[in-house]
């Protein structure tokens, strides 16, 4: 009962249904992937989530309470957010920007305290970017740049974390480190929900799947139970090829009229 | 030391109000008569009949005042408006309060009410400033997003300036025109407490309107989304950076007239020194902003151009140059 709860999800966005009756659960230590083709509504569910975009209708409920009765503060305080693509618009310090992570906890004349400091150094050092801290984010490189996006998300030190494809744009073992630090956070008793288009790490990162289509949940479950081969094809138009490698379980598309 | 200045907050700012202090004296005693120190003290604190006296205490104190909250307003306005729009462009002109105030100022000298009491071109221009401000929010009320303000803000400012070139096209005089134009390039001069009284609690209000908006400025470093995600609401904040600006720089613009550049250039000079972030930015720039009017208002006084020197000439020219240095030397954290 503590997890995040939603149910019966409808968002319609410029007169366009995006979302209709979408739930799913995230519970703690689980990392939960939504996953599904451009288009299928997977962004605007989590925004819907997080408040960012007005549900037409349904629940969302972390653990018995529901999210439209908390403060913006209160709800910020339990779903901490990864945008997509993640910009920033000042040249501020990386640990001035995983800093803001802190905000939620502070009144609004308040800077951060001894205490956030002690969190802040905290998330750098599980993020690996500690080093970091007096560069310029408009001078780090991509994956670094990444992992103190993420420091900045993990310090609100909320139970959930929503992130939005925080692998795109990242080389490959970039990739891996932000789908362990995913991991690590679920491993911590944190529920992660985390939109991805790998269907690797898809299979191999999440305890649970979502697999969004036209706006509507096609199936959701173990990762196994959803990554069949009527539902990628279904959602996605592709056949897979699958194979086992040191005990680890990989999938990758390829067209499915034969290619 | 500017760099060791810039490692703490709570220094520069005490730094800029020393400053303040040092030029504000500095604006008491240069002028058609200069004064010295002594004589200041005198003048301020001594009998109230001496001519010291009346200078300093009717001409010179209300014009240092005015000089500190106008410049105050513009930059503290100008840092939060280049906060909330992301954009180091921004300055307190984005939103039309400024054109519009002038329109109001021009109408008044059009129609001849200066002449009925000396209040009311500074009544006009905030007439102005309010009308604009009004139609602002109408159009941009309804989830009004950052793009839709700035868009709505440039179309009020073009009808402004727009309606200011008709009225001047209609205006028969050429003397009510030099004295429009005069009146736009912005002044301190002659004014009284009376401007002070009219125009200081709509200022001191929009500041109280803008305080502790710097979280929210920070957070949206972040993007809307983020922010919001940070538990900022973005509506609330948009408004009271936009009616704070709007009360301060309406009511700074009614009695000094349409200064720009102030609220461009302060923000980036305060950068340079204290680096990026929008909420450490707030405080310093309007202090250093306090300090540019009263620096610029000091050389209006000067004997350059027979004593006809504008406040807002002189800033542009000061301020431009030093604009394009700082972009100049920051061009590279831009990128």
């Amino acid at each position: 009962m503590n997890g995040l709860h939603v149910s019966g999800l409808s968002v319609t966005l410029g007169g366009n249904r995006i979302l209709s009756d979408v739930s799913f659960d995230v519970e703690p230590g689980h990392v939960v992937g939504l996953i599904g083709a451009n288009g299928a509504g997977k962004s605007t569910a989590l925004k819907a989530v997080l408040g960012i975009v007005a549900p037409e209708a349904g629940d969302i409920r972390v653990g018995e309470q529901d999210v439209v009765d908390l403060s913006p503060r209160e709800r910020a305080k339990k779903l901490s957010y990864v945008p997509q693509g993640a910009p920033v618009h000042w040249p501020l310090t990386a640990e001035r920007l995983v800093g803001l992570g802190r905000t939620p906890h502070l009144t609004p004349w308040q800077d951060v305290t001894d205490a956030d400091q002690a969190m802040i150094r905290c998330v750098m050092q599980e993020t690996d970017c500690w080093h970091l801290r007096d560069r310029l984010v408009t001078t780090l490189s991509g994956g670094e740049r990444s992992r103190v996006l993420l420091a900045r998300t993990m310090a609100v030190g909320a139970p959930f974390m929503l992130a939005d494809e925080p692998t795109s744009s990242l080389d490959p073992l970039h990739q891996l480190q932000v789908m362990d630090i995913m991991r690590g956070q679920s491993a911590c008793g944190a529920g992660v929900l985390v939109v991805l288009h790998d269907l690797s790490f898809a299979l191999r990162y999440c305890d649970r799947l979502v697999l969004l289509h036209q706006g509507g949940v096609l199936a959701s479950g173990s990762p196994a139970e959803v990554l069949t081969d009527a539902n990628l094809e279904t959602a996605f138009q592709v056949k897979v090829a699958r194979w086992a490698e040191g005990g680890e379980q990989f999938l990758a598309p390829h067209a499915a009229n034969g290619g | 030391m500017i760099r060791a200045l810039g490692q703490n907050g709570m220094s520069l700012n005490v730094t800029l109000v020393a400053i303040i202090l040092i030029v504000a004296l500095m604006s008491g005693m240069f002028g058609q008569v200069d004064l010295d120190l002594v004589q200041l003290g005198t003048a301020v604190f001594g009998p109230a009949d001496s001519p010291e006296a009346i200078i300093v205490r009717e001409l010179r104190l209300p014009r240092v005042l005015l000089a500190i909250l106008a410049g105050a307003s513009l930059g503290y306005s100008g840092a939060a408006l280049q906060g909330l729009l992301r954009n180091p462009l921004a300055d307190p002109g984005v939103i039309g309060v400024s054109a519009s105030a002038s329109l109001g100022a021009v109408i008044a000298i059009y129609m001849g009410l200066a002449a009925l009491t000396p209040v009311a071109i500074p009544v006009m221009a905030m007439v102005g400033a309010f009308a604009s401000t009004a139609i602002l929010m109408l159009l941009a009320s309804r989830d009004a997003s950052v793009l839709t303000l700035i868009l709505a803000g440039i179309g009020i400012s073009s009808l402004a300036t727009a309606a200011i070139a008709l009225v001047m096209n209609f205006t028969t005089s050429p003397v009510t025109v030099q004295e429009m134009v005069m009146w736009m390039l912005g002044s301190l001069e002659n004014r009284t407490f009376d401007d002070l009284t009219l125009a200081g609690p709509f200022i001191v209000a929009g500041w109280i309107v803008m305080m502790g908006v710097g979280q929210g400025l920070n957070a949206l470093s972040l993007g809307e989304d983020a922010a919001h995600t940070l538990g900022i609401d973005l509506k609330r904040l948009r408004w009271r950076v936009v009616l704070g600006t709007a009360l301060s720089v309406g009511a700074t613009v009614s009695v000094c007239g349409a200064v720009g550049f102030v609220g461009l250039v302060v923000p980036h000079m305060v950068r340079a020194v204290i680096g990026y972030e929008p909420r450490r930015l707030l405080l310093p720039s309007a202090l250093l902003g306090a300090i540019l009017m009263m620096l610029a208002d000091i050389l209006t006084r000067l004997p350059i151009g027979h004593g006809q020197l504008r406040l807002g000439v002189v800033m542009a020219i000061i301020g431009a140059p030093v604009f394009l240095y700082i972009v100049f030397k920051t061009r590279e954290s831009m990128r």
